[in-house]
C-alpha cells in the first residue's frame, strides 16, 4: 500500500539527514507504529506519505514514494485526499469549519462527492466513533478527546485506504487518549485501514500493532515486528522495561502478557520493602549545584527554612477559592507543601488544578483564601516579588519565550531577577546540558524548552516550585531526564507541585499524589498509597505486580540487583 | 410544487394546514427580505414610515430568529442605530445653525477665523434643522437596522456556503478568518497572562515585543499547520484547470461585482447621472453572471446538506422585494407623504399605499416556518426524503 523506495531527505544542505536510504514496504490492512525519540524523523517520515514532506516543509527529497502506485513527486498533497487521511496533534489547529457535521463533510466536498453519499456518510462515521450527540455542537466547545475523534472522523467521511496519525493523544488526558486509540484500533479491525500512528505513549498501541518502525536517529529505519525490536529499542514502555530487568524472553508487550509471567518475580520481590521509585542518577544528583548556582547571584537570601510558626512547612493555602463569573474553579482548598516534597496534582481536564497552581503563585486570580510562604502572600506582592517566593512554569511555557536566542533570554532573565550574569545560564547548563546559545528558543526540542524556561524560573531563586503539565509532548527519555531534575530540586529543599496526567511520570517522580475533581480535593496521601489504590490509575508495573506497592522498572531493577545471592542460589 | 406531504401524516388536520416543521431558511432569502426593506426605508424620510420599517423589521426578528450566537447582534445594531440618530441631530446643532425660522432656542456662537468662512458653530437652533437631521438619522438608522436584522435571522457562515463556486475561495478565507480570531484573542490573553510569571511590569515598547512575538509566532505555526491540513483533505483540488480560465472568470467576476455596486448607486442615488445608474447596474450584472458561469463549468466540489429555495423561501424574499418595488412606485406617484415638508413645518402624513408596502415586510413573521431550537441538529431543513438530484 505504502512504498519508500531509497528515499532520503534532508531539511537544509549541510543539515543532517533526517531520512537516510529508506526501503519500506507497507502492506494493505496493517496497524503500523513508528517509535523513537523526539527529533528522529518520525513526523517527517509520516508527513512524506502523503508529499506535506517536502511540499510544505521545504528541503529536499530523493528516492520515490508511492502510495498504492501513485507517487508523491508528481503530484501535490491535495490529490491524495482521497488516498491518505492525515491527523496531527492539535485537532484545532487542523479544523477549517466550525461545526462538528461541516466538518466531517468538509473532505467529501473538496472530492466532489454527491449530495446524499454525503449525508449517509457522515451519520455513518458519527456513530462509527461515537460522537452523534455532537453533530451539532461548536468544534471549540467539545473537550481535547472529541476533538481528537471529530478530527479522525473528518478524514475516515472521504474512505481514504491510509490513515496517519501523528501523535494524536499528545495533548490528551488519559481518559480522552483512551476513547482515541480505542476508536483507531476500532477502524483497525473493522475497516481494514492501513493505520500509520507516531504514538509517545507506546504501551497503549504496542500490543495492537503488526509492524513497528523504530527510528534510531541516524537516519534509518528499522521495520520488523514489536516482539522482534523490542529488545533493543531505546523507547519502551514500562513494562517491557520490566521485563528486560527481569530478563523474560520474548519480552511482554502488554501488562496481560507480563502478569501472566510475574508469579515468580512476585515471589521474590514479595519480602522486600521498595526503595525509592526514581531513577538511580536523580539520587546521586541530589548535590547543591542548582541551588549554588541559583541562589549566588539572586538578590533575595534563601530565607528561613519555613515559615515561622511551621519550620517543617514552605507553602500553607487555606481555604482557596477561584471563580470565573459563576463558575468556581477551585473551591475551598487547603494545601501545605513541605521542603523536598515532590507532590503531584492529579484530575482530570477542567478539574481545578492550573487555576490553583497560579491561585498559589498570585499570578492568577484568587476570590478569598490565605497563602502563606515565607516572606509573604504572594499574592498581594509585586509580581517581581512573588517570583522570587513562588515560581510557576505554565502549560504552554514557550509563552514565556519572546527573544531571539538562548542567551539574549538568559541575560534578560538574570536583568529581571536581579542575578549575577551568567546565572541563568549556569542554571540550564546543569538542567539540559548543551543546548547552543546562539540557537532561536522556538527552534529547541520541547524538553529544552522546557528547561530553558524552568531556568528562567529558577533564576529568581524560589523556594517552592509549581510546574503546570510539564510532561506533554516529552519522550520517554526526556521525562526520565526532567524526573531526575525534579528530584535534584526537591533534594536541595525546595517544594515542588506537578500537575500532570502522566500516571508513569507521577509513580516515578511524586512523594505525595493529590487528585482534584471538580474544584476540590478528593485523595491525598503517599504516591504509592493514592495511586495503587485504584486500577485506572496504577502505573504499569503495579498492575503486574499487584498486590505489592512496586511502582517503577528502576525500584525493581534496583532490587534485583541488592540480591545477587539469592538469583545465584536459583 | 406539493411539498406538503410528509411521512407518518397521521394528524386530523389536512397536511396544507399543519404548520410547517420548524426549519432555518436560506439565507439569502433574508438577506433579499432585509435589502428590500432597506431599499424602502431609503425612499423615504418620514418618521411614521421609517418606525414602522423598524417595527417590523424588529418583530420579524423577534418572531424567526434562532438562539445562535449571531442572533443576539440584533440589539446591537439597535444600539448602533440610535447612536447614528443622535450623532446626525448633534452635527445639526452644531454646525447646521441658521437656517429655518422657528427658532426652539440659541446657543452662543462661536467666531472662527477667516479662513473657516462658511462655517458656523452653535447659534440659534431651529426646529426645521433638529427635524430634518432626525428625519435623516432615522433613515440612515433604519437601513442600517434592516441589514442587522438579516445579519441576525440569516447564519453569516451559511451565507458564504450559497456563494457560487466562482467565488468559493473568497468565502472559505472568510470562514478560516472567522474563526482564527477568537484563538488569537486566547493566545493574547494566555500570553499576557504568562508574562506576569517572569516578573514584567508590562509597559512600553519591551512589553509590546513580550505579548506580540509569542501571539504572532503562535498563529502563524497555526496557520501553516491549517495550511498543510486543508491540502491534505483536498483544498484546492484544481484536476487539471489551466490557469488562464481561472485568472479570466476571477477577472470577470470582480468586475462585473464592481459595475453591480457603481450601478447600484447610481439606481439608489436620485442626483447621480442617468448612465450610472440602471445600463451600469445591468452590464455588471451580466459580466458578473458570465464569470460565475463559465467559473462554475470547472468546479468540481459538492456542497453538504446544501440550502434549498421552497416556498417561504419565495414568500420571504418576494415580501422585501414588494416592500421595495410598493415604496418606489408610491413615490412616483406622490411623493408628498414620503418626504415630509420642513418649510413650512407639517406634520408628517400617511396615506394608505406606503403602510401597506411597509406591512407587506411583516409577512414572513407569519408565514415562514419556526427556527429550530437549541438541542436540534444543525439548524438546517429536510425533514422530508429528498428526490431530486441536486446539481
Amino acid at each position: 500500500m505504502i512504498r519508500f523506495e531509497d528515499v532520503s531527505f534532508r531539511y537544509d544542505e549541510d543539515a543532517p539527514p533526517a531520512l537516510a536510504g529508506v526501503d519500506l514496504h507497507i502492506p494493505e490492512g496493517e496497524l503500523c507504529l513508528v517509535a523513537g525519540h523526539t527529533g528522529t524523523g518520525k513526523s517527517t517520515l509520516l508527513g512524506a506519505v502523503n508529499g506535506l514532506v517536502p511540499r510544505f516543509t521545504g528541503g529536499h527529497l530523493r528516492g520515490r514514494v508511492t502510495v498504492a502506485g501513485q507517487g508523491t513527486e508528481s503530484r501535490p498533497p491535495q490529490e491524495f485526499a482521497h488516498l491518505v487521511g492525515r491527523v496531527g496533534q492539535d485537532p484545532l489547529a487542523g479544523f477549517v469549519t466550525d461545526s462538528v457535521e461541516e466538518e466531517l463533510a468538509y473532505g467529501m466536498e473538496q472530492l466532489a462527492i454527491a449530495p446524499e453519499v454525503m449525508r449517509k456518510r457522515v451519520e455513518e462515521t458519527l456513530d462509527l466513533l461515537g460522537i452523534a450527540e455532537l453533530r451539532g455542537r461548536p468544534l471549540r466547545s467539545l473537550s481535547g478527546g472529541q476533538q481528537q475523534r471529530v478530527a479522525i472522523g473528518s478524514v475516515l467521511t472521504t474512505h481514504p485506504s491510509v490513515l496517519v496519525l501523528d501523535e494524536p493523544t499528545s495533548a490528551l488526558d488519559p481518559t480522552a487518549a483512551e476513547d482515541v486509540l480505542s476508536a483507531v484500533l476500532r477502524l483497525v479491525h473493522d475497516l481494514g485501514v492501513t493505520v500509520l500512528i507516531a504514538e509517545h505513549r507506546m504501551e497503549r498501541v504496542l500490543q495492537y500493532a503488526d509492524r513497528l518502525l523504530y527510528l534510531p536517529g541516524d537516519g534509518t529505519v528499522r521495520d520488523g515486528t514489536p516482539a522482534e525490536l523490542m529488545p533493543d529499542c531505546a523507547v519502551a514502555p514500562p513494562v517491557v522495561q520490566l521485563g528486560r530487568t527481569a530478563g523474560w524472553t520474548p519480552l511482554p508487550l502488554s501488562v496481560r502478557d507480563a502478569r501472566r509471567r510475574a508469579g515468580e518475580l512476585r515471589e521474590r520481590l514479595a519480602s522486600r520493602t521498595p526503595g525509592a521509585p526514581w531513577p538511580d542518577d536523580a539520587a546521586a544528583g541530589a548535590d547543591t549545584e542548582i541551588a549554588a548556582a541559583g541562589s549566588a547571584g539572586a538578590e533575595t537570601p534563601a530565607g528561613p527554612a519555613g515559615l515561622p510558626d511551621d519550620p517543617g512547612c514552605l507553602l500553607r493555602a487555606k481555604g482557596i477559592t477561584v471563580t470565573y463569573g459563576s463558575t468556581v474553579a477551585v473551591r475551598k482548598v487547603g494545601l501545605r507543601l513541605a521542603p523536598g516534597q515532590v507532590t503531584a496534582l492529579m484530575g482530570r481536564n477542567g478539574s481545578g488544578k492550573s487555576s490553583l497552581l497560579w491561585a498559589l503563585q498570585g499570578s492568577g486570580p484568587r476570590r478569598s483564601g490565605t497563602v502563606e510562604v515565607p516572606g509573604g502572600d504572594p499574592g498581594t506582592l509585586s509580581a517581581a516579588e512573588a517570583r522570587a517566593l513562588v515560581g510557576l512554569v505554565p502549560q504552554t511555557a514557550a509563552d514565556l519565550l519572546y527573544l531571539q536566542t538562548v542567551d539574549e533570554e538568559c541575560a534578560q532573565s538574570d536583568a529581571e531577577s536581579g542575578a549575577e550574569n551568567g546565572s541563568c545560564r549556569d542554571l540550564l547548563e546543569l538542567l539540559a546540558p548543551g543546548v547552543a546559545g546562539g540557537s532561536h528558543p522556538r527552534d529547541l526540542s520541547e524538553g529544552q524548552q522546557l528547561a530553558l524556561v524552568l531556568a528562567i524560573q529558577l533564576t529568581a531563586a524560589p523556594r517552592v516550585m509549581l510546574l503546570d503539565e510539564p510532561t506533554r509532548g516529552l519522550d520517554y527519555g526526556a521525562k526520565r531526564r526532567f524526573g531526575t531534575v525534579v528530584r535534584t530540586l526537591a533534594a536541595e529543599g525546595r517544594a515542588v507541585v506537578i500537575a500532570t496526567h502522566d500516571v508513569e511520570f507521577v509513580a516515578a517522580v511524586a512523594d505525595r499524589v493529590t487528585v482534584m475533581a471538580d474544584g476540590e480535593i478528593v485523595a491525598d496521601g503517599p504516591t504509592a498509597e493514592v495511586v495503587c489504590s485504584s486500577p485506572a490509575f496504577a502505573p504499569q508495573v503495579a498492575k503486574v505486580l499487584s498486590p505489592l506497592p512496586w511502582l517503577t522498572p528502576d525500584q525493581v531493577a534496583r532490587a534485583l540487583a541488592a540480591e545477587p545471592r539469592t538469583e545465584a542460589a536459583r | 410544487m406539493n411539498r406538503a406531504q410528509r411521512p407518518g401524516g397521521n394528524s386530523r388536520l389536512p397536511d396544507l394546514l399543519q404548520p410547517p416543521l420548524p426549519r432555518a431558511l436560506h439565507p439569502g432569502a433574508w438577506w433579499l427580505w432585509a435589502l428590500g426593506l432597506a431599499v424602502a426605508a431609503s425612499r423615504t424620510t418620514n418618521p411614521i414610515l421609517l418606525a414602522l420599517i423598524l417595527a417590523v423589521a424588529a418583530y420579524v426578528v423577534v418572531r424567526r430568529r434562532g438562539d445562535a450566537p449571531w442572533a443576539l447582534s440584533f440589539k446591537m445594531y439597535l444600539l448602533l442605530g440610535a447612536l447614528i440618530v443622535v450623532m446626525r441631530v448633534v452635527f445639526r446643532i452644531i454646525f447646521g445653525g441658521g437656517q429655518g425660522d422657528t427658532i426652539l432656542f440659541t446657543l452662543p456662537e462661536i467666531p472662527l477665523p477667516e479662513a473657516a468662512a462658511g462655517i458656523r458653530l452653535f447659534g440659534s437652533v431651529a426646529a426645521e434643522q433638529l427635524l430634518g437631521g432626525l428625519y435623516d438619522g432615522l433613515r440612515l438608522a433604519t437601513m442600517v437596522v434592516c441589514v442587522g436584522a438579516a445579519n441576525s435571522l440569516a447564519d453569516p457562515k451559511r451565507m458564504l456556503k450559497t456563494l457560487p463556486g466562482a467565488l468559493y475561495e473568497i468565502g472559505a478565507s472568510v470562514v478560516v478568518a472567522l474563526t482564527v480570531a477568537p484563538q488569537l484573542i486566547d493566545s493574547v490573553r494566555r500570553v499576557r497572562r504568562a508574562r506576569r510569571l517572569r516578573g514584567a511590569q508590562g509597559k512600553g515598547r519591551r512589553a509590546l515585543r513580550g505579548i506580540i512575538i509569542p501571539v504572532l509566532e503562535d498563529a502563524l505555526n497555526r496557520s501553516l499547520a491549517l495550511a498543510a491540513a486543508m491540502a491534505s483533505r483536498g483544498y484546492g483540488r484544481t484536476g487539471g484547470v489551466d490557469p488562464r480560465s481561472r485568472l479570466v472568470t476571477g477577472l470577470l467576476v470582480v468586475a462585473g461585482l464592481v459595475g453591480i455596486c457603481g450601478g447600484l448607486y447610481g439606481v439608489l442615488d436620485s442626483s447621480a447621472p442617468a448612465l450610472l445608474g440602471a445600463p451600469l447596474l445591468l452590464g455588471g450584472g451580466a459580466l458578473a453572471l458570465a464569470g460565475l458561469l463559465l467559473g462554475g463549468r470547472r468546479v468540481r466540489r459538492t456542497g453538504y446538506r446544501p440550502d434549498h429555495w421552497r416556498p417561504a423561501e419565495l414568500v420571504t424574499a418576494g415580501a422585501g422585494i414588494a416592500t421595495a418595488a410598493l415604496m418606489f412606485l408610491t413615490a412616483r406617484v406622490d411623493p408628498g407623504n414620503l418626504y415630509p415638508s420642513l418649510s413650512p413645518l407639517a406634520w408628517p402624513d400617511v396615506s394608505m399605499v406606503p403602510v401597506l408596502a411597509v406591512l407587506v415586510g411583516a409577512l414572513p413573521a407569519l408565514l415562514t416556518p419556526e427556527p429550530p431550537r437549541s438541542g436540534a441538529p444543525l439548524p438546517v431543513p429536510t425533514a422530508e426524503p429528498r428526490k431530486e438530484p441536486v446539481a
